[in-house]
């Protein structure tokens, strides 16, 4: 049989990194050796905000989601015996990207590689980090300046780097409906571009050149249909936008790049061997338009929504891309829609819609703007809201969760290790690591490098230089941070939990509300919840939809958004004199964090006070947590909103509160 | 009753009671960051009552996104409650007043933030020794500040995003020049309400908005102003209560707000709630005599 003449498949990724660099490192090696061709570096929480493993923030969180980078030494470790020159490594790494980009440029250097010959990607999309993810460090201004920095930085001196993946992903997860996440990626762009053409030091000749690094991160939704045309529409907008707003004149200069990492809102945790289909038919969405083809792809485990996947869950993952790639015909042919009036009138009908919506961002100032005015949040957290309400009402169909929910007992969950556990000791052998690296770097450099550092930052100067000397001089992670923190200020980004977030006038809420008027009458005064989110994890949207909905049934709702220590909550309960706390964790810090709160009410006197806790727990966790005083635990398989309202006024009532 | 005891027992003049009022999005919150902020640092207490509307069809609200000081680090110098408007929007429930008493037995310094302007000024200079009103650039030109009765409440005016430049220093003009067009109010006692420029956001001018608190403050004591002004807010709040209890008719029958002034200026020994309570059993007696000496022991 002829051999049909072949693509080349895109770059095989998996989002990994856990415990330390060296655990890291080792589960990195073996990835390759299955056949992965690229990294994707998932660092933890305090990496990616900025605080060293040992800041009072960290605590909980260290190595959890991601590998804990604090120094030259753990980014060396972590690609021990991989050769920088031949990688191509993505990082998912915002705030602190031009920090992790001057490590992995000193670490290169270790290994004889020179900074000209690195190929990779850093995530470093502030605006969604403001918008969904929540990790962000400094306001939106410098923040900006930042990545125009590392933009004009790496055109000349590491010109294989993608120093931006502008990130659509994280809007689809926060409730981003396809034109909505189309509008935003474009307008995350414009801005991007804006910033770096007004620099003084970018001549006009480089902006094409800049225009054709900047690449995207999509997300792919189970309507692969509909993603199909999204990433075409999103490849002529592109093309469309670049010629007439930069004046990009070579075509290749506006071709779409992007990478996708399939999604993980639509995975379920009830039959969760259902979301391997669910996987392959997103993959489906971004690899079968050759026109609008990714040009990497990480697949999520299919057990994600349960934990923290084994390297067996990440593997078949992998195998998912292999088998599309090697074993199907799919890449052996042209564009299967070209001329398909479908997928044409579908494609046309977002983009239009999208560039409506991305004129209204721009003429209110653009990006940056409508994050500080709240509206792309607002807009976010409308949509969200509206999935949610249809899950619920099973307008939208989850196989599973809403309907056809009978199952026989899956032979896949059973057992003690079906999740990956991150040994509790990682976090107090990365510290003492870390505490060791502090006690034997050159002290002088160190001050010295800082100081350059500061400078670089009062002078506006590029951020680049300076933090790679730092680099190479053992500065940590926190002291960069903390450097910058001090002349930049920290920020807050407004929560988004408006009361345009919409009243559900909802009949299907009017028995709970019944209820929270009748226990507050008893209570003397309404029903009063706080809404906390304690440690970093930044995924607000679950912790937003409770407290809408507490308000929606009536409640009193304090919520003072993200990243706070279990002291500043226990302080806020107390202060507040609320009834009842819900804590929101999806890092997995769901142990210490709680556990922390639960001392700090006992050492305030109220220990009666109940708390509910909300996340990605498996149960065996829940039963410790429950074990420890926590009245109700909820997982994502607890998508009915109504049946927790009503649960919180049952905690409340068996509670001590009623007397 | 608790209040009571506290209200009594206060050594005059006590806490700084000052009220913060303005439009959704001028930026209220932040700058009261600031001046939690700058105070502290002169080691002052504050406590601070945070009073965001409730919905008025499910009588929730959303509260909170409010700055609480950070670092983990917790600070006894500084409390933050926040409530819902409850009854009426932008209005502030009995609870706020109480609220005001008991943590003026506590802090420094108390603050109340309400939302919106209009009613709910008029609402917090019952509870306040100084109104500090924040104004957003391009909020109007004079006649439409005059119009919205703005300017007539506030001792101070603060006119946030000064960062904006021009249109900040314009609002600040316009805000001036209706401040000079108005007669000066009845009680000011040669007192003229400055306007004090400040960005919120970057921190600038904060120092001189804590300079005019201060002097505003060091105004009421000299010119006697503040025992006649929280006179007068016991006064219009008992008025409001018994008007929302009784109605205008049940407050004639007392000899409406004239004599509720009179009965509150005798200086006798009697509490806000107490002199309420009061006056609420003679309106009822006027109403329904039989009836209440029956239930009121």
């Amino acid at each position: 049989m002829a051999e049909a003449q072949r693509e080349r498949p895109w770059v095989f990724r998996t989002y990994s990194g856990h415990s330390s660099a060296r655990a890291s490192n080792e589960l990195y090696r073996k990835n390759l050796a299955k056949g992965q061709t690229g990294l994707s570096v998932a660092f933890d929480l305090p990496t990616q905000t900025g605080y060293d493993s040992d800041h009072p923030l960290a605590r909980g969180e260290v190595g959890k989601v991601g590998v804990p980078i604090c120094h030259i030494e753990d980014m060396s470790a972590l690609f021990e015996g991989i050769p920088l020159d031949r990688m191509n490594t993505s990082m998912t790494i915002n705030a602190t990207a031009a920090w992790l980009l001057a490590l992995y440029a000193a670490a290169a250097e270790r290994q004889g590689v020179a900074a000209s010959q690195l190929q990779g990607t850093t995530q470093n999309d502030i605006i969604k980090e403001y918008l969904s993810r929540g990790t962000y460090a400094f306001p939106p201004e410098p923040s900006l300046k930042l990545i125009s920095d590392m933009v004009a930085y790496t055109v000349d001196a590491i010109p294989k780097w993608n120093p931006i993946n502008v990130c659509s992903y994280h809007l689809q997860e926060a409730g981003a409906t396809p034109v909505q996440e189309i509008a935003y990626a474009m307008a995350t762009a414009v801005a991007v571009l804006d910033a770096v053409r007004a620099r003084a030091d970018v001549p006009a000749d480089a902006m094409p050149r800049i225009v054709g690094r900047i690449s995207f991160f999509l997300n792919s939704g189970i309507r692969f249909v509909e993603e199909i045309c999204k990433c075409r529409a999103l490849a002529e907008l592109w093309d469309e936008l670049t010629h007439e707003r930069y004046g990009v004149e070579d075509e290749v200069l506006r071709r779409f790049r992007y990478g996708v990492q399939v999604n993980s809102l639509g995975l379920t945790e009830a039959q969760p061997e259902n979301n391997v289909i669910r996987i392959v038919l997103e993959a489906l969405g971004v690899t079968f338009s050759k026109r609008a083809r990714c040009r990497a792809l990480q697949l999520p485990a299919w057990n994600e929504a349960l934990g923290l996947p084994r390297p067996w869950d990440q593997q078949w993952s992998l195998r998912i891309q292999q088998i599309l790639a090697f074993e199907t015909d799919l890449l052996e042919y042209e564009d299967l829609f070209d001329g398909s009036h479908v997928v044409a009138a579908k494609t046309r009908e977002l983009k239009q819609a999208a560039r409506a919506e991305l004129e209204k961002v721009l003429a209110m100032g653009g990006a940056v703007a409508a994050v500080e005015n709240a509206y792309m949040k607002r807009q976010l957290v409308e949509s969200h809201t509206r999935r949610v309400r249809a899950i619920e009402a099973g307008e939208l169909k989850v196989i599973g969760v809403n309907c056809y929910t009978e199952s026989e007992a899956s032979p896949l969950t059973s057992g003690e290790q079906s999740i990956l556990k991150v040994d509790e000791s990682a976090e107090r052998e990365q510290i003492e690591r870390l505490r060791a690296f502090r006690g034997q770097r050159n002290a002088a450099d160190v001050d010295a490098a800082l100081k350059n550092l500061s400078e670089a930052v009062t002078n506006g100067d590029n951020i680049m230089p300076a933090s790679i000397r730092a680099a190479q001089a053992g500065v940590t992670t926190g002291e960069w941070s903390e450097t910058l923190r001090k002349c930049f200020g920290e920020y807050r980004a407004p929560t988004g939990v408006v009361a345009r977030a919409g009243e559900n006038a909802a009949p299907d809420l009017a028995g709970v509300r019944q209820r929270v008027e009748a226990l507050s009458k008893t209570l003397g005064r309404r029903l009063k919840i706080l809404v906390g989110k304690p440690g970093l994890d930044g995924h607000s949207n679950g912790a937003e939809q409770i407290a809408v909905k507490a308000r929606d049934a009536g409640m009193e709702v304090v919520y003072d958004g993200i990243r706070l220590t279990p002291e500043e909550i226990v302080q806020s309960a107390r202060d507040e004199g609320v009834h009842v706390i819900g804590l929101s964790i999806l890092s997995g810090s769901h142990g210490v964090l709680v556990r922390d709160v639960l001392t700090g009410l006992q050492r305030e006197g109220l220990s009666d006070l109940p708390v509910i806790v909300g996340g990605i727990i498996p149960e065996e966790d829940a039963e410790a947590l429950r074990r420890a005083g926590v009245r109700r635990v909820y997982t994502p398989k607890d998508f009915d909103l109504n049946r927790i309202m009503g649960e919180i006024v049952d905690v409340v009532a068996e509670s001590g509160a009623v007397r | 009753m608790l209040l009571d005891t506290l209200e009594r027992e206060l050594p005059a003049p006590g806490a700084a009671r000052v009220g913060v009022t303005g439009a959704p999005g001028s930026g209220k919150s932040t700058l009261l960051d600031r001046l939690v902020v700058a105070l502290r640092q002169r080691g002052e207490s504050i406590g601070v009552i945070a009073v965001d509307p409730s919905s008025p069809r499910s009588g929730g609200a959303l509260l909170g996104d409010r700055f609480r000081l950070r670092n983990g680090a917790r600070d006894a110098g500084v409390f933050i409650r926040s409530m819902a408007a409850r009854n009426r929007l932008g209005g502030l429930s009995d609870a706020a007043r109480a609220s005001v008493l008991v943590l003026a037995a506590a802090f420094d310094h108390v603050f109340v933030e309400t939302v919106g302007v209009g009613q709910s000024e008029a609402d917090v200079a019952q509870l306040a020794d100084t109104l500090l009103f924040v104004a957003q650039p391009g909020a109007g030109d004079t006649l439409q500040f005059m119009k919205a009765g703005v300017l007539e409440l506030p001792d101070l005016f603060a006119v946030n995003k000064a960062d904006l430049g021009e249109a900040a220093r314009r609002t600040a003009g316009e805000l001036e020049a209706g401040l000079g067009l108005s007669a000066p109010a009845p009680f000011a006692n040669g007192w003229t309400p400055p306007v004090v420029l400040v960005s919120a956001r970057e921190g600038h001018g904060i120092d001189k908005l804590c300079a005019a608190l201060d002097a505003h403050r060091a105004h009421l004591l000299e010119s006697g102003e503040l025992a006649a002004r929280r006179r007068r807010g016991r006064t219009a709040f008992i008025v409001d209560n018994l008007r929302q209890r009784y109605g205008s008719f049940g407050l004639e029958r007392l000899g409406g707000a004239a004599e509720v002034e009179k009965r509150n200026a005798t200086g006798r020994d009697i509490t806000t709630f107490g002199l309420l309570s009061e006056l609420s059993r003679e309106i009822e007696e006027h109403l329904c005599p039989r009836e209440n000496k029956a239930t009121r022991s």
